[in-house]
């Protein structure tokens, strides 16, 4: 049964565009959406079945691969990260497919775009639920092959189309490195199963990498490459690290995520908010048992995720396309997450990728629902008072605000259960904890705190941002539109309260699963922590604690309860919010809200943060405008002038000009043709003369 | 005394000279027909020097076996001038390439 979870959608997929056809658009909506939901549901229950109720297992399906010693299985792999996952996608998925009966009610292309979504839905659930590298890469590339469908669903758009071609080959840079570190995994272990590879390091087992005369320690291992020796589980780590910036966005690798917003806007909640780009997190919280015994690669993650946090943050201050915002949002929470994978605290990176999914995923569907209802006008600074045209929406994006800027009460503890909003408690434990590492001399714990902080100042005021001057303040929608928006159905409204339910509560719900006191419990083992596995102590006592029943305090600490922190770091996010939230307010609530701020255009950092810190210029520069001038230059030089010109069109040519010379030799005069008869029979007679000597 | 050398030399004389008429000529088809008759009679010449100059009767009667064979070709190659003739209205050598295309 369990394999329907994940086939139920791909059912979807593949019946929506027969069913389009036969029974019209609203029969493939319906049936997609109800295959959908029904996996919903089913993942529910397999997440308390497998993620509540301890019971983690892996289905077989059946051999994928099998080539000598290289043998990969298809199988769903239920444990805690991959039901976490699942609930995640499908329920997303559900409320998107939901959703988007409403918001594309007047495009042509329905069932195609219902194909492409479940499509989607599949090729995310067999990433999640893979058992083995391979699996998992199909997965990775399903997503990416369908994310570009999606961004360019509307195809007659050139800029949509750019966006999905800059989506798929900046993906293509990741995955590069994703490949690499697949082989590099099979190289040294020699399988590229999960259970055997994480097993292996794990128990630190001694592997021999192929065609190696000795084998080492795993976890001692070096690789030598060009005559460098390396780390072996350092350069797996990175090399899947890269893998997981280019699909998740990270810094470097992040252009092509704002960009995608080309792409139909339930697209965004779906696939570049709430599943696809989370799926960078799922892999280094997967792989976390390489991570916590690669301290240098795990200093990357952190690197990059802070800078990244911090970098998107500043550059979502001053965009003023209302998908855009919540793109760079997308981009900046991201950063969280691996910041928190990279130091360790896999359960919060976890933890925060689940509420995001929820909170992310309505503040898109809300501006979807905005952009529907002000025909498809997507310029915030030309929004205001939209409040009175869509009060529900505008209620339900201030929910979702409320919960991405972290609203809740600090240090305050309900039994075990915080008190805030989703993204409150899963943020504030991520930056607890990237604190907590700090204080443990963790690489970059400390910088990862402070750019959080201020990445945290910065959500505050561009999320504040946004919903103040899409909002409130005085309006400046155009007449007509104003006078008649564009309905927004229930059909939307349903999955957005939905969501919004699940930003308020899904971090209080869910808190001592993923971070508090039943964690270990819950994770089942399928988050590594390096810390827990730390041989016990010669003093008795401490070993006693170790093995201990799980709420002891010092197991509580392992996963950064917070009690032992000071005041100030609890209370830090919440200032900086709060800090946020009033420079918002006393820019775009008081007084003319398009007035210049401290910022002025034109000056330096204002068009440092306008131009996203100008990577796209840089990136052009560095290697969109040579990438074409050698194309160009392959194109015309190498392939006109010197392939086709020697090639094809060399030899034909010395063809053709023979021929002409050889045709004129036919003239057609008979005398000629004598003479030529006359001339060889006089030469054959007197060859045959001289050679055998006149017939005597 | 005339000797089987000035014989052949004579024969070869007429031959070449027939070869050139057909080679050379770029006016009539006339003149190709009369060439070759030029050469089959340098033949001839031969044919008979050498019956004479062997005491062999054989060369002789060759030689009218030539004669007769270039009569029917004059009279063959006479007519199909005639038909060219009527096709072309003109018998200039020039002109006479369709054997090209």
């Amino acid at each position: 049964m369990e394999p329907f979870v994940v086939l139920l959608p791909l059912f979807g997929a593949l019946l929506a565009m027969p069913l389009g056809r036969m029974a019209g658009a609203r029969a493939a909506e319906v049936a997609t959406t109800a295959l959908v939901g029904a996996a919903c549901v089913y993942a529910w229950a397999l997440f308390f079945d497998v993620a509540v109720g301890g019971d983690a297992r892996t289905i077989s399906l059946f051999t994928w691969f099998q080539s000598g010693d290289f043998y990969a299985d298809w199988a769903v792999r239920l444990d805690t990260l991959s039901a976490v996952m699942l609930v995640v996608v499908n329920t997303v998925s559900f409320l998107v497919h939901a959703y988007s009966i409403g918001y594309m009610h007047e495009d042509e292309g329905r069932p195609r775009f219902f194909a492409y979504l479940s499509l989607f839905t599949f090729a995310m659930l067999s990433l999640v639920t893979a058992d083995n590298f391979m699996q998992l890469f199909f997965g990775w590339e399903g997503v990416g092959l369908a994310s570009y469908l999606l961004i360019g669903f509307w195809f007659k758009k050139k800029s949509a189309n750019d966006a999905a071609i800059k989506a798929f080959v900046v993906n293509r840079v990741g995955d590069f490195g994703f490949a690499l570190g697949i082989f590099c995994v099979f190289y040294v272990f020699g399988s590229v199963r999960f259970d055997e590879v994480f097993g292996a390091v794990a128990t630190n087992a001694v592997v021999t990498p192929w065609g190696a005369a000795e084998g080492a320690p795993i976890r001692e291992l070096t690789i030598t490459f060009l005559n460098w020796d390396f780390h072996a589980l350092t350069v797996m780590s990175v090399l899947l690290f890269i893998g997981a910036m280019g699909k998740s966005a990270q810094f470097l690798l992040h252009t092509w995520l704002p960009d995608a917003m080309e792409g139909p806007t339930p697209v965004s909640a779906l696939i570049h908010a709430a599943t696809m780009v989370t799926a960078g997190v799922f892999l280094v919280c997967r792989c976390s048992v390489f991570y916590e015994y690669a301290p240098n690669a795990a200093a990357l993650v952190t690197l990059v995720g802070a800078v990244t946090a911090f970098f998107a943050a500043t550059v979502g201050l001053l965009q003023d396309d209302i998908k855009k915002i919540v793109a760079y949002s997308t981009c900046s929470q991201l950063g969280y997450m691996f910041f928190a994978a990279g130091v360790g605290a896999y359960g919060a990176a976890m933890f925060h990728l689940f509420t995001h999914a929820f909170f992310k995923a309505l503040l898109f569907l809300g501006s979807g629902a905005v952009i529907h209802g002000l025909h498809h006008e997507q310029d915030i600074k030309k929004m205001g008072g939209v409040q009175a045209l869509l009060p529900l929406t505008s209620l339900l994006m201030v929910i979702g605000t409320l919960s991405i800027t972290g609203v809740g009460v600090p240090g305050v503890k309900i039994g075990d259960m915080p008190l805030g909003f989703a993204g409150f408690v899963s943020k504030d434990m991520i930056l607890e904890s990237a604190y907590a590492a700090g204080e443990a001399g963790k690489t970059f714990g400390a910088l990862a705190f402070a750019l959080g902080l201020a990445a945290a100042a910065c959500t505050a005021f561009y999320s504040w941002r946004l919903v103040f001057l899409t909002f409130y303040g005085p309006t400046r929608v155009p007449e007509d539109v104003r006078k008649h928006p564009h309905e927004v159905p229930a059909i939307m409204h349903a999955p957005l309260i939905v969501l919004a339910t699940g930003a308020v509560f899904a971090g209080m719900a869910f808190y001592s699963d993923f971070v508090g006191s039943n964690a270990e419990r819950f994770w089942n083992g399928a988050l590594y922590s390096a810390v827990e596995h730390a041989p016990p102590p010669m003093n008795a006592h401490a070993a006693e604690v170790v093995h201990g029943a799980p709420s002891t305090p010092d197991e509580d600490a392992a996963h950064g309860g917070e009690h032992e922190f000071p005041v100030w770091v609890l209370w830090a996010p919440f200032l900086a919010m709060v800090a946020g939230f009033v420079a918002a307010y006393f820019q775009y609530m008081r007084g003319d809200p398009l007035r210049r701020g401290l910022l002025r255009p034109g000056g330096m950092v204002y068009e440092f943060l306008k131009n996203k810190w100008y990577f796209d210029e840089l990136y052009d520069f560095l290697f969109v405008k040579p990438a074409l001038a050698l194309g160009r230059f392959l194109w015309l030089d190498g392939d006109g002038r010197t392939i086709d010109g020697v090639g094809p069109d060399g030899i034909a040519g010395a063809v053709a000009a023979g021929a002409r010379r050889i045709v004129r030799v036919q003239t057609g005069y008979m005398y000629h043709y004598a003479f030529v008869m006359l001339v060889g029979i006089a030469a054959l007679v007197t060859f045959i003369i001289f050679r055998f000597g006149g017939g005597r | 005394m005339i000797g089987l050398g000035h014989y052949l030399s004579v024969a070869a004389i007429l031959f070449t000279i027939g070869m050139a008429g057909i080679f050379v000529n770029r006016k009539n088809v006339i003149i190709i027909l009369m060439s070759i008759e030029l050469m089959l009679l340098a033949v001839n010449i031969n044919l008979v020097a050498f019956s004479q100059f062997l005491g062999d009767l054989v060369g002789q009667v060759f030689a009218f076996m030539v004669l007769t064979v270039a009569a029917a070709e004059a009279a063959i190659g006479l007519a199909i001038l005639v038909a060219f003739f009527r096709n072309r209205g003109d018998i200039a050598v020039e002109d006479a390439n369709l054997m090209k295309n």
